[in-house]
Order: C-alpha cells, then sequence, then structure tokens
C-alpha cells in the first residue's frame, strides 16, 4: 500500500491556468514522495470532465479528493468543485461547504492555508493565472509557516490578476517562469 | 512579512478550547473535522478582535457567549432545490416508493435555515404526497431554527432557487408556492402545514421518531470518521423497514457493516434504501 505523503505540493490556479496544469502534469516522472494537490476554480454547476481528460492523457488516475481520504505519495489529486478542500492534521482530506472565500468555493486560500497548517515546512506552494485575488493570503501564510511558494511569472500568466495579487504579499516567494514551473516538477523525485 | 494575527490558533490551543467546552457547557465538538473547525474558530475570533485568552474568558464568564459560538461555528450555507438533479432523483428514483406507505414521515437532519424543507414540502405536493406526508426539520442551530420557522427568505436569493426549481423540471412556477412583499418572500400555507422544526445535535442526542426517508446532506463532512460512523448508527435506527437515506454528493456510505444495511439507489446523490 502506497504511504502517506509527508510533504505536499499545491497548485492554485483560476481562469488561464489549465494549460500550463496540463503541461505539469504530463512533465511529472513516474514516481515522486509528494502528494500533489490540484485546485482549479470551475464552475459546480457545469461538468468538466478535466479529471477523466487529464487520466487519458498522462496515464496515471488523477482523481477527485474524497472526504477523510488519506493523502498519499505519488497522487495528483483535485479539488472538488462546490466543496472548499482542507487538509486534517491526521494527514486525510476534508470537505466544507462554507461560504465562498473571494468569491470561490473551493478557495486557494482556505486549501493553501490549511495545508500549511498541517505540513507546515513540508507544504510547497505554486499559484498561476487567474482574474481575482485567491490565493494571496494563502501564499503568504504558507511562508510564515515556513513552506516554499512560488508565483507564475506576471510575463507569462495569461491572466495576471492572481500571481500580482500574491506577489504583492508575499516578501519571500520566488517567481517562476513557465519553463521554471515545469522543470521543478520533471525534476521530483 | 506579515506576522500571524492575533485570531491564529494551533491545532493543540485548538483542542484546548474543545476541552474547556466540555467541561464546562454541553457542546461537544471533539468530533468534528479539525480543520474546518479551525478555521470557523479564527473567523469568530477575527470578527469579534479576541486572541486565545480572550476566547477562552468568553467562553467561561460571559453568560451566552457559549451558545453565540456554536451558532457561528455551525455552517448555515444551504439553498432551495440545491443540485436539482438531486430533487429530480427523488421524484422518479424514491417517490413512487415512498407511495406505497400510508403515512410518510420526512426528517431533514441539520436543516439550517429551512430551505431544503420546503424544497422537499413542494416536491411531496406536487406529487400529491404532501397531505400524507409530515417533515421534521432539525439543527443544532437554534436560530436557524428560529428563521426556518418564518419561511420568510430574501428576494435576492429567490432568483437562484428559482433557476433550481425549473432546473428540477418541476410542474409550476416557483411563484405559485410564496407571496413576494418589498425584498422578501413568504411562503404560503399550503407548503408550510405539515412541517415542524426543532432544534437537535445529531452528536449528542439520540433517536426521536421513526422516519421512512431522511435526508442529512453535506454534514457528516464536517465529522471525523468515528463520529460520522456513530451518526450514521443513529439515522440507521430511525429509519422504519425500506426507508430511504439521502446524503451528500460527496458523502459516500463507505463504513462496510452499514453499507451492508443498504441498497444503492443513486449513486450520483449517494440515495439509499435501508434494507436490514
Amino acid at each position: 500500500m502506497t504511504a502517506v505523503a509527508k510533504n505536499i505540493i499545491l497548485i492554485g490556479g483560476s481562469a488561464g491556468s489549465y494549460p500550463i496544469i496540463i503541461q505539469i502534469i504530463e512533465a511529472l516522472p513516474v514516481y515522486f514522495r509528494a502528494a500533489i494537490i490540484v485546485l482549479i476554480h470551475r464552475n459546480a454547476r457545469y461538468e468538466t470532465h478535466m479529471e477523466e481528460t487529464l487520466t487519458k492523457k498522462s496515464g496515471r488516475v488523477i482523481s477527485q479528493a474524497n472526504d477523510k481520504e488519506p493523502i498519499l505519495q505519488n497522487s495528483i489529486y483535485f479539488a472538488t468543485p462546490g466543496y472548499h478542500l482542507l487538509v486534517e492534521p491526521g494527514y486525510t482530506f476534508a470537505l466544507d461547504s462554507s461560504e465562498p472565500v473571494a468569491f470561490s468555493r473551493p478557495s486557494i486560500d482556505v486549501l493553501f492555508e490549511s495545508a500549511a497548517d498541517v505540513y507546515q515546512k513540508d507544504c510547497t506552494a505554486f499559484l498561476l493565472s487567474g482574474a481575482n485575488k485567491d490565493g494571496a493570503n494563502g501564499i503568504s501564510h504558507i511562508d510564515q509557516m515556513g513552506g516554499q511558494t512560488f508565483i507564475q511569472s506576471p510575463d507569462e500568466a495569461l491572466i495576471t490578476t492572481m500571481p500580482l495579487s500574491a506577489i504583492e504579499q508575499s516578501e519571500t516567494s520566488t517567481i517562476y517562469s513557465n519553463q521554471e514551473i515545469i522543470s521543478y516538477f520533471r525534476n521530483l523525485t | 512579512m506579515a506576522k500571524l494575527t492575533n485570531a491564529y490558533i494551533t491545532f493543540q490551543e485548538l483542542d484546548e478550547i474543545i476541552l474547556l467546552l466540555n467541561n464546562i457547557s454541553d457542546y461537544d465538538l471533539s468530533g468534528y473535522s479539525k480543520s474546518s473547525l479551525k478555521r470557523r474558530v479564527q473567523r469568530i475570533m477575527a470578527l469579534e478582535k479576541m486572541d486565545i485568552v480572550d476566547l477562552k474568558n468568553a467562553i467561561t464568564n460571559i453568560e451566552g457567549f457559549q451558545t453565540f459560538l456554536m451558532n457561528e461555528i455551525t455552517v448555515n450555507v444551504t439553498e432551495m432545490f440545491r443540485d436539482p438533479d438531486y430533487y429530480t432523483a427523488l421524484r422518479t428514483e424514491v417517490f413512487p416508493y415512498l407511495e406505497t406507505f400510508p403515512r410518510i414521515k420526512l426528517w431533514s437532519a441539520g436543516c439550517s435555515t429551512g430551505e431544503e424543507v420546503y424544497s422537499l414540502a413542494i416536491l411531496l405536493s406536487e406529487a400529491n404526497l404532501y397531505d400524507r406526508s409530515f417533515i421534521y426539520g432539525t439543527d443544532i442551530n437554534g436560530q436557524v431554527i428560529e428563521t426556518a420557522k418564518k419561511a420568510i427568505y430574501p428576494l435576492k436569493n429567490i432568483k437562484l432557487y428559482t433557476e433550481n426549481y425549473i432546473a428540477t423540471t418541476g410542474a409550476n412556477s416557483l411563484s405559485t408556492y410564496y407571496t413576494a412583499m418589498y425584498d422578501a418572500a413568504i411562503f404560503n400555507q399550503q407548503i408550510r402545514k405539515n412541517i415542524l422544526f426543532s432544534q437537535h445535535n445529531l452528536a449528542t442526542d439520540s433517536i426521536f421518531n421513526e422516519f421512512q426517508f431522511i435526508s442529512c446532506r453535506n454534514v457528516l463532512i464536517y465529522f471525523d470518521p468515528e463520529l460520522q460512523k456513530k451518526v450514521l448508527n443513529l439515522l440507521y435506527n430511525s429509519l422504519s423497514e425500506f426507508g430511504f437515506l439521502c446524503l451528500g454528493s460527496k458523502e459516500k456510505l463507505l463504513y462496510s457493516d452499514l453499507r451492508a444495511k443498504f441498497k444503492l439507489v443513486n449513486r450520483d446523490f449517494n440515495i439509499y434504501q435501508k434494507i436490514k
């Protein structure tokens, strides 16, 4: 059985983030120790079949995170539309249908803050293209808890509002080009 | 770099608050999902400009604060005909069976401000089942129960409720069931008649009736696996033979001993029927 992940890599994106998320997933090695959690803003009212499409493209199982499911190594989870996704102290997921944060549910801030509380320095996050300010508070909270944060360069992000808001709020975050983001994931061990 | 605010608490401090409430009140939060609970508590601390010392002090010394805290912690997000396809599934897959019961008792567990209860009443009424039905709506939060009893909702919410209702392919127009005045809508007596709202705590209270239908949607996600099991057992024991249990679309019945006692009726909406 696959072991529980002792480090976690979060990817938060909104409008304009899907193309680079596809590239990230295609670049991943067969095995990596972390768990990767992807949160993309999308409307809960419409089926997107994003997970099925990416599963076919990448040849590895990509599923939505279930409530109280253990967070395992070498796994990719997507946040379920319509629910906030949080991390429990025992390294399991929890869903929550409370009010949207930054007009979003799931909200990147909620996921990032809660993952940082549990994983602390072993929490790494990437914030990508998007048209609102969700994620900025999450990035600065991960910084404060000792984790590592990367923001997609506004020069390359298709929509810059989200990266720019996070850059404004964080002093320790690293700005990465698309090339650097993809090679980070390609070189995961 | 921004500092952690005073409203930030660690999981250890959260445990201290849970323990304090256990010791001096009837509220037991020990089986709640910690991550969600921590967020809710921090939110209240930020709104009330409290640090952890202030919070403990208020819980211990301020009359009424414990109830206020519990009301603010519980999540009260709901809408009429939320997940329209769920209601369509009820009408096509559950009602034909409910019809065979001479009396139909329904329980909406964790009903918040009552929107789900009135949605069920409308659906039953359109299936000509409402006259022999009775719906109990319960919630841990006494404040939302008072709102539910009034059956008055802001007009700005009614637009979404109407869209949801249309998506369930309802027989009428939603406006058939309410009277709008100024910026609110009140649901008619015809819809309100066979309903009782009362306070009930799923974590600590026990069975109070036998039902042919129980809906407990988006409640279990706030509990840890142990409390989920306890609550599911309470719901199971509250169901009559061949009664229906409806959980949230992300709340599967996983625990094997319980799972064996139910037949899966609808996979997308986690609708189950008690078979033994």
